[in-house]
Protein backbone atom coordinates (compact mmCIF):
# COMPACT_ATOMS: atom_id res chain seq x y z
CA UNK A 1 0.00 0.00 0.00
CA UNK A 2 1.56 3.25 -1.01
CA UNK A 3 2.25 5.95 1.99
CA UNK A 4 1.25 9.42 1.04
CA UNK A 5 3.25 11.82 3.19
CA UNK A 6 0.87 14.90 3.88
CA UNK A 7 2.63 17.66 4.47
CA UNK A 8 1.24 19.56 7.50
CA UNK A 9 1.30 23.08 6.50
CA UNK A 10 2.30 25.99 9.50
CA UNK A 11 -0.76 27.83 10.90
CA UNK A 12 -1.24 31.13 9.47
CA UNK A 13 -0.72 33.79 12.62
CA UNK A 14 -4.55 34.53 11.25
CA UNK A 15 -5.27 30.97 11.99
CA UNK A 16 -3.23 30.83 15.20
CA UNK A 17 -5.44 33.69 16.75
CA UNK A 18 -8.36 31.41 16.30
CA UNK A 19 -10.24 34.74 15.26
CA UNK A 20 -11.76 33.42 11.54
CA UNK A 21 -12.72 30.43 12.40
CA UNK A 22 -14.55 31.25 15.48
CA UNK A 23 -16.52 34.12 13.63
CA UNK A 24 -17.18 31.32 10.41
CA UNK A 25 -18.39 29.48 13.28
CA UNK A 26 -20.46 31.79 14.73
CA UNK A 27 -21.61 32.85 11.08
CA UNK A 28 -22.79 28.49 10.66
CA UNK A 29 -24.82 29.08 13.78
CA UNK A 30 -26.39 32.00 13.69
CA UNK A 31 -28.15 30.48 9.97
CA UNK A 32 -28.96 27.29 11.83
CA UNK A 33 -30.15 30.08 14.33
CA UNK A 34 -32.72 31.38 11.96
CA UNK A 35 -33.52 27.69 10.21
CA UNK A 36 -37.21 26.23 10.76
CA UNK A 37 -36.57 23.18 13.31
CA UNK A 38 -35.23 19.82 11.81
CA UNK A 39 -37.38 17.80 14.57
CA UNK A 40 -40.34 16.19 14.53
CA UNK A 41 -43.14 16.38 17.33
CA UNK A 42 -42.95 12.65 18.20
CA UNK A 43 -46.13 11.83 19.36
CA UNK A 44 -48.40 13.94 17.45
CA UNK A 45 -45.91 13.62 14.60
CA UNK A 46 -45.16 10.39 13.35
CA UNK A 47 -42.01 9.68 11.13
CA UNK A 48 -42.79 8.06 8.24
CA UNK A 49 -41.88 4.19 7.83
CA UNK A 50 -40.28 2.52 5.26
CA UNK A 51 -43.09 -0.28 3.71
CA UNK A 52 -40.13 -2.96 4.36
CA UNK A 53 -39.85 -2.41 7.65
CA UNK A 54 -39.63 -5.20 10.58
CA UNK A 55 -41.80 -3.86 13.57
CA UNK A 56 -43.88 -6.64 15.69
CA UNK A 57 -45.60 -9.01 14.22
CA UNK A 58 -49.29 -9.29 12.98
CA UNK A 59 -51.71 -11.64 11.32
CA UNK A 60 -53.31 -10.54 8.07
CA UNK A 61 -56.21 -11.56 6.49
CA UNK A 62 -56.83 -12.19 2.77
CA UNK A 63 -58.81 -10.10 -0.16
CA UNK A 64 -61.83 -11.68 1.22
CA UNK A 65 -61.60 -11.26 4.90
CA UNK A 66 -60.88 -14.71 5.60
CA UNK A 67 -57.83 -15.50 8.21
CA UNK A 68 -54.85 -16.71 6.46
CA UNK A 69 -53.48 -18.21 9.46
CA UNK A 70 -54.16 -22.47 9.34
CA UNK A 71 -52.93 -22.80 12.79
CA UNK A 72 -50.27 -25.09 11.16
CA UNK A 73 -48.03 -23.68 14.66
CA UNK A 74 -44.50 -23.70 12.33
CA UNK A 75 -44.33 -19.81 13.78
CA UNK A 76 -44.58 -21.36 17.32
CA UNK A 77 -42.36 -24.35 16.92
CA UNK A 78 -39.42 -21.47 14.67
CA UNK A 79 -39.82 -18.98 17.46
CA UNK A 80 -36.56 -18.86 19.24
CA UNK A 81 -37.64 -17.28 22.00
CA UNK A 82 -40.60 -19.05 22.62
CA UNK A 83 -42.88 -15.61 22.24
CA UNK A 84 -45.80 -17.69 20.23
CA UNK A 85 -48.45 -19.65 21.67
CA UNK A 86 -51.45 -20.80 19.41
CA UNK A 87 -54.56 -22.61 20.30
CA UNK A 88 -55.31 -24.43 16.83
CA UNK A 89 -58.93 -25.13 16.31
CA UNK A 90 -61.96 -26.42 13.39
CA UNK A 91 -63.50 -23.46 11.77
CA UNK A 92 -67.28 -24.10 12.59
CA UNK A 93 -69.47 -25.26 9.64
CA UNK A 94 -71.80 -22.83 9.94
CA UNK A 95 -69.46 -19.71 9.47
CA UNK A 96 -69.24 -17.98 6.88
CA UNK A 97 -65.64 -18.82 6.39
CA UNK A 98 -65.76 -22.19 6.99
CA UNK A 99 -64.03 -24.27 4.73
CA UNK A 100 -61.25 -27.67 5.01
CA UNK A 101 -58.77 -25.25 6.96
CA UNK A 102 -58.02 -24.77 10.41
CA UNK A 103 -57.86 -22.02 12.29
CA UNK A 104 -56.25 -20.75 14.97
CA UNK A 105 -58.67 -20.34 18.45
CA UNK A 106 -56.55 -18.02 20.58
CA UNK A 107 -53.08 -16.94 18.88
CA UNK A 108 -51.02 -15.28 21.88
CA UNK A 109 -47.85 -13.33 20.60
CA UNK A 110 -45.83 -12.07 24.12
CA UNK A 111 -44.35 -9.07 23.15
CA UNK A 112 -42.02 -8.99 26.25
CA UNK A 113 -40.23 -12.14 24.82
CA UNK A 114 -40.52 -11.47 20.88
CA UNK A 115 -37.26 -10.37 19.80
CA UNK A 116 -38.30 -9.56 16.43
CA UNK A 117 -36.29 -11.68 14.50
CA UNK A 118 -39.00 -12.24 11.54
CA UNK A 119 -38.56 -16.16 11.57
CA UNK A 120 -42.04 -16.64 12.07
CA UNK A 121 -42.90 -14.82 8.62
CA UNK A 122 -40.05 -16.22 7.21
CA UNK A 123 -41.67 -19.79 8.22
CA UNK A 124 -44.99 -19.61 7.38
CA UNK A 125 -46.27 -21.07 4.56
CA UNK A 126 -49.57 -19.23 4.35
CA UNK A 127 -48.14 -15.37 4.54
CA UNK A 128 -50.14 -15.04 7.48
CA UNK A 129 -48.12 -13.75 10.00
CA UNK A 130 -45.80 -10.46 8.83
CA UNK A 131 -43.74 -8.17 10.69
CA UNK A 132 -44.83 -4.49 9.91
CA UNK A 133 -44.37 -1.07 10.41
CA UNK A 134 -45.73 -0.29 14.19
CA UNK A 135 -42.49 0.31 16.03
CA UNK A 136 -44.14 1.38 19.05
CA UNK A 137 -45.65 -0.95 21.49
CA UNK A 138 -46.07 0.02 25.04
CA UNK A 139 -48.13 -1.08 27.97
CA UNK A 140 -48.58 -0.74 31.91
CA UNK A 141 -48.99 -4.30 32.60
CA UNK A 142 -47.18 -8.21 31.50
CA UNK A 143 -50.71 -9.03 30.63
CA UNK A 144 -51.31 -5.75 28.20
CA UNK A 145 -48.05 -6.44 26.64
CA UNK A 146 -49.25 -9.75 25.52
CA UNK A 147 -51.18 -9.41 21.80
CA UNK A 148 -54.14 -11.59 21.50
CA UNK A 149 -55.86 -12.92 18.30
CA UNK A 150 -58.24 -10.20 18.57
CA UNK A 151 -55.33 -7.35 18.21
CA UNK A 152 -52.84 -9.19 16.23
CA UNK A 153 -56.11 -8.87 13.35
CA UNK A 154 -56.52 -5.16 14.49
CA UNK A 155 -52.71 -4.73 13.81
CA UNK A 156 -52.45 -6.46 10.63
CA UNK A 157 -55.18 -5.49 8.30
CA UNK A 158 -55.69 -7.02 5.47
CA UNK A 159 -52.75 -8.43 2.66
CA UNK A 160 -53.63 -7.23 -0.59
CA UNK A 161 -52.51 -10.67 -2.57
CA UNK A 162 -53.53 -12.35 -5.88
CA UNK A 163 -53.83 -15.88 -4.48
CA UNK A 164 -56.82 -16.19 -3.83
CA UNK A 165 -56.19 -19.47 -2.59
CA UNK A 166 -59.04 -19.87 -0.70
CA UNK A 167 -61.81 -18.94 -3.12
CA UNK A 168 -59.90 -21.70 -5.68
CA UNK A 169 -59.91 -24.21 -2.91
CA UNK A 170 -63.84 -23.82 -2.31
CA UNK A 171 -64.89 -23.66 -5.66
CA UNK A 172 -62.46 -26.75 -6.18
CA UNK A 173 -64.14 -28.69 -3.24
CA UNK A 174 -67.43 -27.51 -4.79
CA UNK A 175 -66.53 -29.48 -7.91
CA UNK A 176 -66.13 -32.37 -5.83
CA UNK A 177 -62.49 -32.35 -6.42
CA UNK A 178 -60.86 -31.57 -2.98
CA UNK A 179 -57.26 -31.40 -3.63
CA UNK B 1 -45.98 63.45 40.39
CA UNK B 2 -44.23 63.45 43.89
CA UNK B 3 -41.67 61.05 45.10
CA UNK B 4 -40.87 63.15 48.18
CA UNK B 5 -42.50 60.79 50.85
CA UNK B 6 -39.63 57.98 49.49
CA UNK B 7 -36.76 60.48 49.58
CA UNK B 8 -37.84 61.64 53.29
CA UNK B 9 -37.74 57.58 54.39
CA UNK B 10 -34.30 56.77 56.71
CA UNK B 11 -31.28 55.99 54.03
CA UNK B 12 -31.24 52.61 55.85
CA UNK B 13 -34.87 51.52 54.40
CA UNK B 14 -34.50 53.62 50.98
CA UNK B 15 -30.98 51.24 50.32
CA UNK B 16 -32.63 48.25 51.67
CA UNK B 17 -35.66 48.23 49.21
CA UNK B 18 -33.30 49.61 46.43
CA UNK B 19 -31.09 46.61 47.30
CA UNK B 20 -34.28 43.97 46.90
CA UNK B 21 -35.64 45.31 43.79
CA UNK B 22 -31.92 45.27 42.26
CA UNK B 23 -31.89 41.48 43.37
CA UNK B 24 -35.48 40.91 42.02
CA UNK B 25 -34.77 41.79 38.93
CA UNK B 26 -31.11 40.66 38.58
CA UNK B 27 -32.39 37.07 40.40
CA UNK B 28 -35.51 36.11 38.11
CA UNK B 29 -33.17 37.29 34.89
CA UNK B 30 -30.55 35.15 35.94
CA UNK B 31 -32.80 32.28 36.22
CA UNK B 32 -34.33 33.02 32.99
CA UNK B 33 -31.13 32.83 31.04
CA UNK B 34 -31.13 29.10 32.21
CA UNK B 35 -34.02 28.68 30.18
CA UNK B 36 -32.91 30.97 27.35
CA UNK B 37 -29.39 28.61 27.55
CA UNK B 38 -31.60 25.68 26.38
CA UNK B 39 -33.88 27.63 23.82
CA UNK B 40 -30.97 28.82 22.08
CA UNK B 41 -28.89 25.89 21.91
CA UNK B 42 -32.03 24.24 20.77
CA UNK B 43 -32.65 26.26 17.92
CA UNK B 44 -28.73 26.63 17.29
CA UNK B 45 -29.03 22.85 16.42
CA UNK B 46 -32.33 22.60 15.26
CA UNK B 47 -34.37 21.68 17.43
CA UNK B 48 -37.94 23.27 19.35
CA UNK B 49 -36.47 22.90 22.34
CA UNK B 50 -38.51 22.69 25.52
CA UNK B 51 -42.17 23.63 24.57
CA UNK B 52 -44.46 21.39 26.04
CA UNK B 53 -44.94 21.79 29.98
CA UNK B 54 -48.10 24.24 31.00
CA UNK B 55 -50.17 23.87 33.96
CA UNK B 56 -53.26 22.12 33.35
CA UNK B 57 -55.29 25.52 34.90
CA UNK B 58 -53.76 27.90 32.89
CA UNK B 59 -54.02 26.08 29.39
CA UNK B 60 -57.39 27.45 28.74
CA UNK B 61 -55.98 31.05 28.62
CA UNK B 62 -55.89 32.34 25.03
CA UNK B 63 -52.45 33.03 23.40
CA UNK B 64 -50.81 31.36 26.39
CA UNK B 65 -49.30 28.61 24.06
CA UNK B 66 -46.68 31.23 23.19
CA UNK B 67 -45.38 31.17 26.77
CA UNK B 68 -46.12 27.60 26.30
CA UNK B 69 -43.70 27.57 23.33
CA UNK B 70 -40.64 29.32 24.71
CA UNK B 71 -40.66 27.06 27.63
CA UNK B 72 -41.84 29.52 30.90
CA UNK B 73 -43.82 27.27 32.27
CA UNK B 74 -40.56 24.50 32.34
CA UNK B 75 -38.66 27.05 33.66
CA UNK B 76 -40.82 27.08 36.68
CA UNK B 77 -41.11 23.80 37.07
CA UNK B 78 -37.42 23.43 37.38
CA UNK B 79 -37.53 26.26 39.30
CA UNK B 80 -39.60 24.12 41.94
CA UNK B 81 -38.26 20.76 41.37
CA UNK B 82 -34.97 22.52 42.57
CA UNK B 83 -36.32 23.90 45.96
CA UNK B 84 -38.52 20.51 46.51
CA UNK B 85 -36.40 17.62 45.86
CA UNK B 86 -34.22 16.31 48.01
CA UNK B 87 -31.26 17.54 49.22
CA UNK B 88 -28.52 15.14 50.00
CA UNK B 89 -25.14 15.55 51.54
CA UNK B 90 -22.41 12.77 50.91
CA UNK B 91 -20.98 11.06 53.46
CA UNK B 92 -17.09 12.42 53.57
CA UNK B 93 -17.42 15.66 52.71
CA UNK B 94 -16.81 18.79 55.13
CA UNK B 95 -20.12 19.72 55.72
CA UNK B 96 -19.36 23.00 56.72
CA UNK B 97 -17.64 24.25 53.90
CA UNK B 98 -19.51 22.14 51.84
CA UNK B 99 -22.89 24.06 52.82
CA UNK B 100 -20.81 27.32 52.75
CA UNK B 101 -19.72 26.90 49.12
CA UNK B 102 -23.26 27.67 47.34
CA UNK B 103 -23.56 30.82 49.81
CA UNK B 104 -20.00 32.03 49.43
CA UNK B 105 -20.93 32.14 45.51
CA UNK B 106 -23.66 33.66 45.59
CA UNK B 107 -22.75 36.47 47.87
CA UNK B 108 -20.12 37.96 45.34
CA UNK B 109 -22.15 36.93 42.41
CA UNK B 110 -25.26 39.58 43.83
CA UNK B 111 -22.63 41.71 45.85
CA UNK B 112 -20.59 43.08 43.11
CA UNK B 113 -24.13 44.52 41.49
CA UNK B 114 -24.15 47.40 43.75
CA UNK B 115 -21.72 49.64 42.16
CA UNK B 116 -22.66 48.97 38.87
CA UNK B 117 -24.84 51.46 37.81
CA UNK B 118 -27.95 50.92 34.90
CA UNK B 119 -29.26 54.36 33.91
CA UNK B 120 -29.13 58.05 34.69
CA UNK B 121 -32.07 60.96 35.05
CA UNK B 122 -31.78 64.67 34.79
CA UNK B 123 -32.63 65.83 38.61
CA UNK B 124 -34.67 68.95 38.36
CA UNK B 125 -30.96 71.19 38.65
CA UNK B 126 -30.45 70.01 34.87
CA UNK B 127 -27.89 67.49 36.59
CA UNK B 128 -26.98 63.90 35.69
CA UNK B 129 -27.78 61.72 38.65
CA UNK B 130 -26.78 58.19 37.96
CA UNK B 131 -29.21 55.05 39.24
CA UNK B 132 -26.73 52.74 41.32
CA UNK B 133 -27.13 51.56 44.69
CA UNK B 134 -23.67 52.87 45.96
CA UNK B 135 -21.75 55.53 43.26
CA UNK B 136 -18.50 55.33 44.93
CA UNK B 137 -14.71 56.43 43.28
CA UNK B 138 -14.02 53.34 43.61
CA UNK B 139 -16.18 51.49 41.39
CA UNK B 140 -14.41 48.91 38.92
CA UNK B 141 -11.64 48.29 41.86
CA UNK B 142 -15.04 47.19 43.66
CA UNK B 143 -16.44 44.89 41.33
CA UNK B 144 -12.69 43.42 40.75
CA UNK B 145 -12.27 42.94 44.32
CA UNK B 146 -15.61 41.27 44.95
CA UNK B 147 -16.21 39.26 41.99
CA UNK B 148 -12.57 37.57 42.38
CA UNK B 149 -14.07 35.98 45.80
CA UNK B 150 -15.85 34.04 43.33
CA UNK B 151 -13.14 31.72 43.00
CA UNK B 152 -13.53 31.05 46.63
CA UNK B 153 -16.78 29.12 46.30
CA UNK B 154 -15.28 27.05 43.59
CA UNK B 155 -12.22 26.02 45.63
CA UNK B 156 -14.11 25.07 48.35
CA UNK B 157 -16.95 23.31 46.90
CA UNK B 158 -13.97 21.27 45.09
CA UNK B 159 -12.10 20.91 48.12
CA UNK B 160 -15.26 19.85 50.47
CA UNK B 161 -16.54 17.19 48.54
CA UNK B 162 -13.52 15.10 49.29
CA UNK B 163 -14.22 13.70 45.54
CA UNK B 164 -11.42 13.75 43.06
CA UNK B 165 -13.26 14.66 40.12
CA UNK B 166 -14.42 17.91 42.24
CA UNK B 167 -11.12 18.39 43.58
CA UNK B 168 -9.58 18.83 39.73
CA UNK B 169 -12.28 21.01 38.76
CA UNK B 170 -11.71 23.25 41.69
CA UNK B 171 -7.81 23.66 41.24
CA UNK B 172 -8.63 23.68 37.59
CA UNK B 173 -11.08 26.98 37.87
CA UNK B 174 -8.82 28.40 40.26
CA UNK B 175 -5.31 28.29 38.20
CA UNK B 176 -7.90 29.62 35.21
CA UNK B 177 -9.71 32.54 37.20
CA UNK B 178 -6.11 33.56 38.81
CA UNK B 179 -4.47 33.70 35.23
CA UNK B 180 -7.17 35.69 33.60
CA UNK B 181 -7.54 38.20 35.90
CA UNK B 182 -4.26 39.58 35.11
CA UNK B 183 -5.02 40.42 31.70
CA UNK B 184 -8.45 41.47 32.66
CA UNK B 185 -7.27 44.27 34.95
CA UNK B 186 -4.86 45.18 32.79
CA UNK B 187 -7.14 45.63 29.47
CA UNK B 188 -9.19 48.06 31.41
CA UNK B 189 -5.80 50.36 32.86
CA UNK B 190 -5.76 52.41 28.97
CA UNK B 191 -9.73 53.60 29.87
CA UNK B 192 -8.91 55.06 33.33
CA UNK B 193 -5.52 56.56 32.14
CA UNK B 194 -7.79 58.45 29.45
CA UNK B 195 -10.46 59.17 31.28
CA UNK B 196 -8.31 60.51 34.11
CA UNK B 197 -6.67 63.48 32.82
CA UNK B 198 -3.45 64.54 34.36
CA UNK B 199 -5.22 67.82 37.09
CA UNK B 200 -8.32 66.22 36.83
CA UNK B 201 -10.42 64.54 39.94
CA UNK B 202 -8.77 60.72 39.99
CA UNK B 203 -11.69 58.38 39.62
CA UNK B 204 -12.31 54.52 39.16
CA UNK B 205 -16.16 55.22 39.08
CA UNK B 206 -18.34 53.14 36.09
CA UNK B 207 -20.75 56.13 35.74
CA UNK B 208 -17.74 58.31 35.20
CA UNK B 209 -16.69 56.23 31.90
CA UNK B 210 -20.18 56.32 30.82
CA UNK B 211 -20.21 59.97 31.14
CA UNK B 212 -16.85 60.44 28.96
CA UNK B 213 -18.38 58.24 26.38
CA UNK B 214 -21.08 60.86 26.38
CA UNK B 215 -19.33 64.00 25.37
CA UNK B 216 -20.05 66.19 22.35
CA UNK B 217 -17.73 65.77 19.58
CA UNK B 218 -16.67 62.96 17.23
CA UNK B 219 -13.72 61.48 19.94
CA UNK B 220 -15.89 62.49 22.95
CA UNK B 221 -18.92 60.69 21.88
CA UNK B 222 -17.08 57.44 20.35
CA UNK B 223 -17.72 54.38 22.47
CA UNK B 224 -14.03 53.07 24.02
CA UNK B 225 -14.87 49.73 21.45
CA UNK B 226 -13.84 52.02 18.96
CA UNK B 227 -10.74 53.92 20.45
CA UNK B 228 -9.38 51.02 21.88
CA UNK B 229 -10.99 47.81 20.18
CA UNK B 230 -7.78 45.37 21.63
CA UNK B 231 -8.78 46.40 25.26
CA UNK B 232 -11.90 45.69 24.58
CA UNK B 233 -11.00 42.33 22.86
CA UNK B 234 -9.13 41.39 25.38
CA UNK B 235 -11.60 41.94 28.45
CA UNK B 236 -13.94 40.49 26.34
CA UNK B 237 -11.71 36.98 26.22
CA UNK B 238 -11.11 37.33 29.97
CA UNK B 239 -14.63 37.70 30.70
CA UNK B 240 -15.51 34.75 28.74
CA UNK B 241 -12.65 32.95 31.27
CA UNK B 242 -13.94 34.93 34.44
CA UNK B 243 -17.68 33.32 34.05
CA UNK B 244 -16.27 29.54 33.07
CA UNK B 245 -17.80 30.37 29.66
CA UNK B 246 -17.02 28.20 26.57
CA UNK B 247 -14.41 27.74 25.26
CA UNK B 248 -13.30 28.24 29.06
CA UNK B 249 -15.57 25.85 30.70
CA UNK B 250 -12.15 24.29 33.10
CA UNK B 251 -14.34 24.08 36.54
CA UNK B 252 -17.18 22.02 34.60
CA UNK B 253 -15.56 20.16 31.91
CA UNK B 254 -18.29 18.07 31.36
CA UNK B 255 -16.53 15.57 28.86
CA UNK B 256 -13.57 14.64 31.40
CA UNK B 257 -14.47 15.80 35.03
CA UNK B 258 -18.21 14.85 35.47
CA UNK B 259 -19.54 18.01 36.62
CA UNK B 260 -16.03 19.58 37.91
CA UNK B 261 -16.74 21.39 41.60
CA UNK B 262 -20.41 20.68 41.50
CA UNK B 263 -20.27 17.00 40.98
CA UNK B 264 -21.55 15.99 44.80
CA UNK B 265 -24.01 19.11 44.76
CA UNK B 266 -27.57 18.22 44.07
CA UNK B 267 -31.08 20.39 44.59
CA UNK B 268 -30.98 23.65 45.59
CA UNK B 269 -27.49 23.83 46.33
CA UNK B 270 -26.28 22.72 43.04
CA UNK B 271 -29.18 25.83 41.49
CA UNK B 272 -27.07 28.26 43.60
CA UNK B 273 -23.70 27.23 41.81
CA UNK B 274 -26.15 27.72 38.44
CA UNK B 275 -27.43 31.27 39.13
CA UNK B 276 -24.60 32.67 40.36
CA UNK B 277 -22.85 31.60 36.97
CA UNK B 278 -25.76 33.37 35.33
CA UNK B 279 -25.45 36.42 37.88
CA UNK B 280 -21.56 36.72 37.46
CA UNK B 281 -22.90 36.87 33.45
CA UNK B 282 -25.17 39.65 33.91
CA UNK B 283 -22.48 41.57 36.19
CA UNK B 284 -19.58 41.12 33.94
CA UNK B 285 -21.73 41.82 30.55
CA UNK B 286 -23.20 44.78 32.64
CA UNK B 287 -19.39 46.15 33.10
CA UNK B 288 -18.26 45.43 29.56
CA UNK B 289 -20.85 47.48 28.70
CA UNK B 290 -20.40 50.33 30.83
CA UNK B 291 -16.79 50.65 29.81
CA UNK B 292 -16.51 49.70 26.26
CA UNK B 293 -20.39 50.15 24.85
CA UNK B 294 -21.34 53.38 26.01
CA UNK B 295 -23.76 52.08 29.29
CA UNK B 296 -26.98 53.06 28.43
CA UNK B 297 -26.20 55.40 25.41
CA UNK B 298 -28.35 54.16 22.86
CA UNK B 299 -25.85 54.95 19.85
CA UNK B 300 -22.58 56.06 19.45
CA UNK B 301 -22.41 59.38 19.63
CA UNK B 302 -26.34 59.35 20.50
CA UNK B 303 -26.08 60.16 24.30
CA UNK B 304 -29.41 59.50 26.35
CA UNK B 305 -29.48 63.30 27.17
CA UNK B 306 -30.03 64.07 24.03
CA UNK B 307 -32.33 61.61 22.97
CA UNK B 308 -34.55 62.24 25.76
CA UNK B 309 -34.20 66.07 24.83
CA UNK B 310 -35.34 65.45 21.19
CA UNK B 311 -38.18 62.76 22.42
CA UNK B 312 -39.42 65.80 25.05
CA UNK B 313 -40.12 67.77 21.80
CA UNK B 314 -42.51 65.21 20.53
CA UNK B 315 -43.91 63.32 23.66
CA UNK B 316 -44.66 66.06 27.10
CA UNK B 317 -43.87 63.07 29.59
CA UNK B 318 -40.58 62.07 28.16
CA UNK B 319 -39.19 64.97 29.90
CA UNK B 320 -39.85 63.15 33.29
CA UNK B 321 -37.14 61.90 35.31
CA UNK B 322 -38.97 58.55 35.79
CA UNK B 323 -39.11 57.95 31.86
CA UNK B 324 -35.47 58.87 31.35
CA UNK B 325 -34.50 56.41 34.26
CA UNK B 326 -36.36 53.84 32.58
CA UNK B 327 -35.74 54.42 29.26
CA UNK B 328 -31.93 54.54 30.12
CA UNK B 329 -32.24 51.24 32.41
CA UNK B 330 -34.10 49.47 29.61
CA UNK B 331 -31.50 50.22 26.99
CA UNK B 332 -28.92 48.98 29.30
CA UNK B 333 -30.85 45.92 30.09
CA UNK B 334 -30.99 44.99 26.09
CA UNK B 335 -27.39 45.47 25.74
CA UNK B 336 -27.08 43.47 28.64
CA UNK B 337 -29.33 40.59 27.32
CA UNK B 338 -26.99 41.01 23.71
CA UNK B 339 -24.27 40.37 25.42
CA UNK B 340 -25.87 37.45 27.40
CA UNK B 341 -27.00 36.29 23.82
CA UNK B 342 -23.63 36.94 22.59
CA UNK B 343 -21.82 34.47 25.20
CA UNK B 344 -24.34 31.48 25.02
CA UNK B 345 -24.11 32.00 20.73
CA UNK B 346 -20.47 31.34 21.42
CA UNK B 347 -21.00 28.61 23.80
CA UNK B 348 -23.21 26.92 21.33
CA UNK B 349 -20.45 27.01 18.28
CA UNK B 350 -16.96 26.54 19.98
CA UNK B 351 -15.57 23.34 21.22
CA UNK B 352 -13.80 23.77 25.08
CA UNK B 353 -10.16 24.48 25.22
CA UNK B 354 -8.14 21.94 26.60
CA UNK B 355 -6.68 23.01 30.18
CA UNK B 356 -3.08 23.29 28.94
CA UNK B 357 -4.13 25.63 25.74
CA UNK B 358 -5.88 27.50 28.32
CA UNK B 359 -3.09 28.16 29.71
CA UNK B 360 -1.31 29.00 26.85
CA UNK B 361 -3.39 31.84 25.89
CA UNK B 362 -4.13 33.22 29.37
CA UNK B 363 0.10 33.41 29.93
CA UNK B 364 1.50 33.47 26.58
CA UNK B 365 -0.97 35.04 24.64
CA UNK B 366 -3.46 37.47 26.47
CA UNK B 367 -0.79 38.46 29.05
CA UNK B 368 1.70 39.84 27.38
CA UNK B 369 -0.65 41.29 24.48
CA UNK B 370 -2.16 43.30 27.48
CA UNK B 371 0.68 44.49 28.28
CA UNK B 372 1.86 45.81 25.35
CA UNK B 373 -1.52 47.75 25.02
CA UNK B 374 -1.14 49.44 28.50
CA UNK B 375 2.14 50.18 27.02
CA UNK B 376 0.67 51.41 23.96
CA UNK B 377 -1.69 53.52 25.20
CA UNK B 378 0.51 54.57 28.18
CA UNK B 379 2.83 56.34 25.57
CA UNK B 380 -0.75 57.76 23.10
CA UNK B 381 -1.83 59.20 25.98
CA UNK B 382 1.11 60.43 27.57
CA UNK B 383 1.91 62.51 23.73
CA UNK B 384 -1.46 63.51 23.80
CA UNK B 385 -1.46 65.52 26.71
CA UNK B 386 1.81 66.51 26.32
Amino acid sequence: MAVIQVERKPLSLAERTYIPQIIGGLKTTLKHFFQPTVTLQYPEQRPEISKNYRGVPTLVKDPNGREKCVSCQLCEFVCPPKAIRITPGEIPADSPHAHVEKAPQAFDIDMLRCIYCGLCQEVCPEEAIWLQNQFSMTGTSRAEMVNNKARLYELGGTLPDQHFKWDKKKAAEEHGNAH
Amino acid sequence: MDFSFYFDLPLWIRLTLQGLAVILVLFPIAAACSMAERKISAWIQGRPGPNRTIPPLLAWVPGIWILQKLGVFQLAADGGKFVFKEDPVPGGVNKFYFIAAPILAMIPALSTVTVVPFGAYLDSAGKLVPIVLANVDIGLLAVFAVSSLGVYAVILAGWASNSKYPFLGGVRASAQLISYELSMTLSVLPVFLWINAPGGQGTLSLFDVVQFQSQPGFWGGAWFVFTMPLSAFIFLVALFAETNRQPFDMPESESDLVGGFHTEYGAFKWSLFFVAEYCHMIVGSAVFILLFFGGWNPLPWVTLTDSVNALAGVLPFAAHPLFMGALGIAIFLGKILFSIFFFMWVRWTLPRFRYDQVMNIGWKKLLPLSIANLIAYTLGIALLHK
